[in-house]
């Protein structure tokens, strides 16, 4: 007799559970466990998963790198805004990006089916690097180089949008990636 | 030894038959009352958010958005939640285990410290120059005041915490109880270990914050803030879960004389959240640079989803309880008699059922969903994320705190409830308006919307990125559902602030509310095919079919997506 707010019964620990919580207990584990494997099991079965390869650098440092990858690939320059490059890297190559108040550099071309080791950093602050409508959602930071190899398999233009809160500018930041046949 | 002071009197409650001691009542009664003040607070911020977000209303600018944001995020994530546990574990501590409050003055440096400690903070964000969301990620700088605020309410609340250890201490010495701790201040004692951690890990980062922002030291590294910030500002939603968990058993008791379908499994329920569901904080870094795999899937998984278990128990077991307490008093017919005679205009029964499906259905599903290290990045910082813990915080803890206060305030205040009517829809309101929100930003989310974003039209912006028309629809539907839940909160607060000031008063011959224990006729058998509560078993089988289902339609999505490695 009693309450869950009152002192329970002397023999608690000894009481029998009964069968609805057994069972579901058994059922709830069953999936619980299905899931912690399959997650482990997408790192072979699945073709979404992240790299973890990274390097500390510095923002300086970043922000050479992307620029001589700019300079080095530039087609043309962008219909919608001149003032940004188009980058046209190669199959294969290592394709940098940067965001920083409130942009995404440079605006990149690439070629369906082709994969591209993709490096994403930050020159100043946190930024969410959000590929729309793919939705592929990554952390950006300063002073962190992430490396993803990217296979783009549909042709289009896709939005780059900043989804982390980097200042008041914050939503007017965006970049672009083209993806041609 | 014993611990000796001077000892509080004690009043007997008419309604609950409790001893309360009358220092611990004013604590609670300050406490809970700042609450609700800062629910009002955060609430208006949240209608500002919510009447931008909704596009076709845009109602602030950019600076003023994003400053309603900050404030919002802080008052309604934190300061209005701690406020009120503070309260639930100063009440617990002292009247169900029928024992005095420790150290007093150390209670009242609590109230004071996190009192002074929200208002500095809140100047900090109106003078404009701390709009940096209540995660605050270095580099972007907020003013020192914005971070010192914060540390001092979380001094405070560490020493709240303390006050509920050191009377659980008299409560042990002074033998005020006898056996175990009842299930609920069990539960309040987990709560208060998680939240020992979590105040700790936030003094750790935000500490050093505080001196990069006086420029004391030259940096604080941005991985390494958002690595140790997680551990603060996920544990703290951790909290939440525990305590408002601890309250739907509590009200279980009080409202349908139920007790622990089992103590043992529900106990074991609780000591998985001490072990595991810490790790949880990993859930904000999965789309992060650097870190293995490896880590990523034992901390995300809280190592096997043992906590996520524990979760689903406490699913099971608290309505699974009410089920067995109405089945014994008579309600045995079919699988769901038991629901249907429920009281379901009483709003302490609703606000506890609403908060229990909403979490489970909504914030539950989507959490473990969501934090799946691949599907984490198809959701990482979209609008699902505000959609989910709407689900968990407003949806779950933020309506049981609602449907506890609706039974407290005669019993603390000794004023009856005004507008009941009011009082009986209320809950619906709150959390209808609130499961609305969340499913629609979750779809918008789910879609790409980015959150903590003024603009996703991008207007006049050389790239803009087109969300189409169904994301405007989301996004319309999911903030009409967020008005009508500031309606229902402002329901809320105008019923207890008006009972409070102008309640009739309880009389002093009241008629005892707390319903009587259900197992006091004997354990007749109950329920069907060897199930004694089979309506609950069936609607756990009900969440866990839709677990199972979203769970696969989001990696079908995922499998869409480019390759990535």
């Amino acid at each position: 007799m009693g309450y869950s707010f009152t002192a329970p019964d002397k023999n608690w620990a000894r009481e029998p559970i009964e069968r609805t919580e057994i069972l579901w207990i058994i059922i709830a584990g069953s999936w619980c466990l299905f899931m912690f494997v399959w997650m482990i099991a997408w790192h072979w079965i699945g073709n979404q998963n992240m790299n973890t390869e990274a390097y500390k650098t510095f923002t300086d440092v970043y922000a050479k790198k992307t620029e001589e990858f700019t300079k080095q690939y530039t087609v043309r320059q962008d219909a919608s805004d001149p003032s940004l490059p188009v980058v046209a890297p190669p199959p294969g190559s290592d394709v940098y990006i940067a965001g920083s108040i409130f942009q995404w550099r440079p605006v990149l071309e690439l070629q369906k089916g082709k994969s591209y080791r993709l490096h994403i950093s930050s020159l100043d602050y946190v930024h969410g690097f959000s590929l729309q409508p793919e939705n592929i959602n990554f952390q950006a930071y300063p002073g962190y180089e992430q490396v993803i190899t990217v296979t783009p398999n549909k042709a289009g233009t896709y939005g780059i949008v900043c989804n982390d809160y980097c200042g008041l500018g914050h939503h007017t930041m965006l970049g672009r990636i083209y993806v041609k046949e | 030894m014993a611990i000796t002071t001077a000892q509080s009197p004690f009043r007997t409650d008419p309604l609950t038959g409790l001893r309360i001691d009358l220092t611990a009542q004013a604590l609670v009664k300050t406490n809970a009352v700042l609450a609700v003040v800062f629910l009002l607070v955060g609430g208006l911020a949240g209608l500002l958010v919510a009447l931008t977000r909704w596009p076709a209303v845009h109602l602030l600018p950019a600076d003023l958005f994003y400053m309603a944001l900050t404030a919002h995020g802080l008052v309604a994530l934190v300061v209005w939640i701690v406020f009120f546990e503070m309260a639930v574990i100063y009440f617990c501590a002292t009247s169900l285990l029928n024992c005095r409050l420790a150290a007093p003055k150390w209670a009242w440096a609590q109230v004071v410290l996190m009192t002074v400690g929200t208002a500095i903070t809140t100047v900090a964000v109106l003078q404009g120059e701390s709009s940096v969301m209540f995660s605050a990620y270095v580099p972007l700088a907020a003013a020192p005041h914005f971070y010192l605020g914060i540390i001092l309410f979380a001094v405070g609340a560490l020493i709240g915490c303390f006050v509920f250890w050191g009377t659980l201490v008299i409560a042990k010495e002074e033998k005020t109880y006898e056996g175990s701790l009842p299930l609920t201040v069990y539960g309040c004692m987990i709560a208060v270990v998680i939240a020992v951690f979590t105040l700790a890990t936030g003094a750790v980062i935000l500490i050093p914050a505080f001196l990069w922002s006086l420029g004391l030291i030259k940096s604080v590294d941005p991985m390494m803030y958002r690595v140790v910030f997680w551990g603060f500002g996920h544990s703290s939603q951790q909290i939440n879960v525990t305590a408002h968990i601890t309250i739907w058993y509590t009200v279980a008791g009080l409202a349908f004389g139920a007790k622990p379908m089992s103590e043992k499994v529900s106990r074991t329920a609780f000591l998985l959240y001490i072990c595991f569901l810490q790790l949880g904080s990993t859930h904000h870094l999965l789309s992060d640079p650097g870190l293995s795999a490896s880590w990523k899937i034992v901390n995300t998984s809280y190592m096997m989803y043992l906590a996520v278990l524990a979760s689903l128990i406490h699913g099971l077991t608290v309505p699974g309880s009410i089920e067995v307490a109405q089945r014994r008093n008579g309600l045995d017919n079919g699988l769901f008699e038991w629901l249907r005679k429920c009281p379901w205009g009483n709003p302490v029964f609703s606000s506890t059922i609403l908060s229990i499906i909403i979490f489970g259905f909504i914030g539950g599903i989507s959490g473990v969903v969501m934090s799946v290290e691949q599907i984490n990045m198809i959701i990482h910082n979209t609008i699902y994320v505000p959609g989910h813990f709407h689900g968990t915080v407003a949806g779950g803890t933020t309506l049981a705190f609602m449907g506890l206060t609706y039974y407290l305030v005669p019993v603390l205040f000794q004023r009856q409830l005004i507008l009941k009517p009011l009082a009986a829809i209320q809950p619906w309101l709150f959390g209808g308006g609130m499961a609305v929100f969340a499913v629609a930003l979750m779809g918008a989310g789910t879609l790409g919307v980015p959150r903590r974003h003024q603009d996703m039209t991008f207007a006049g912006q050389a790239l803009a990125y087109d969300y189409g028309g169904m994301n405007q629809l989301l996004m319309a539907i999911g903030e009409i559902g967020g008005v009508i839940s500031v309606v229902g909160g402002a329901a809320f607060i105008l019923i207890i602030v008006g009972s409070i000031l102008m309640g009739e008063p309880v009389p002093a011959n009241a008629k005892c509310i707390v319903a009587p224990p259900a197992d006091a006729g004997g354990h007749k058998k109950i329920g069907m095919g060897g199930f004694e509560a089979p309506g609950t078993f069936v609607l756990a089988l009900t969440l866990f079919v839709c677990l199972v289902l979203y769970y696969f339609v989001n990696f079908k999505y995922l499998a869409t997506l480019w390759p990535l490695t």
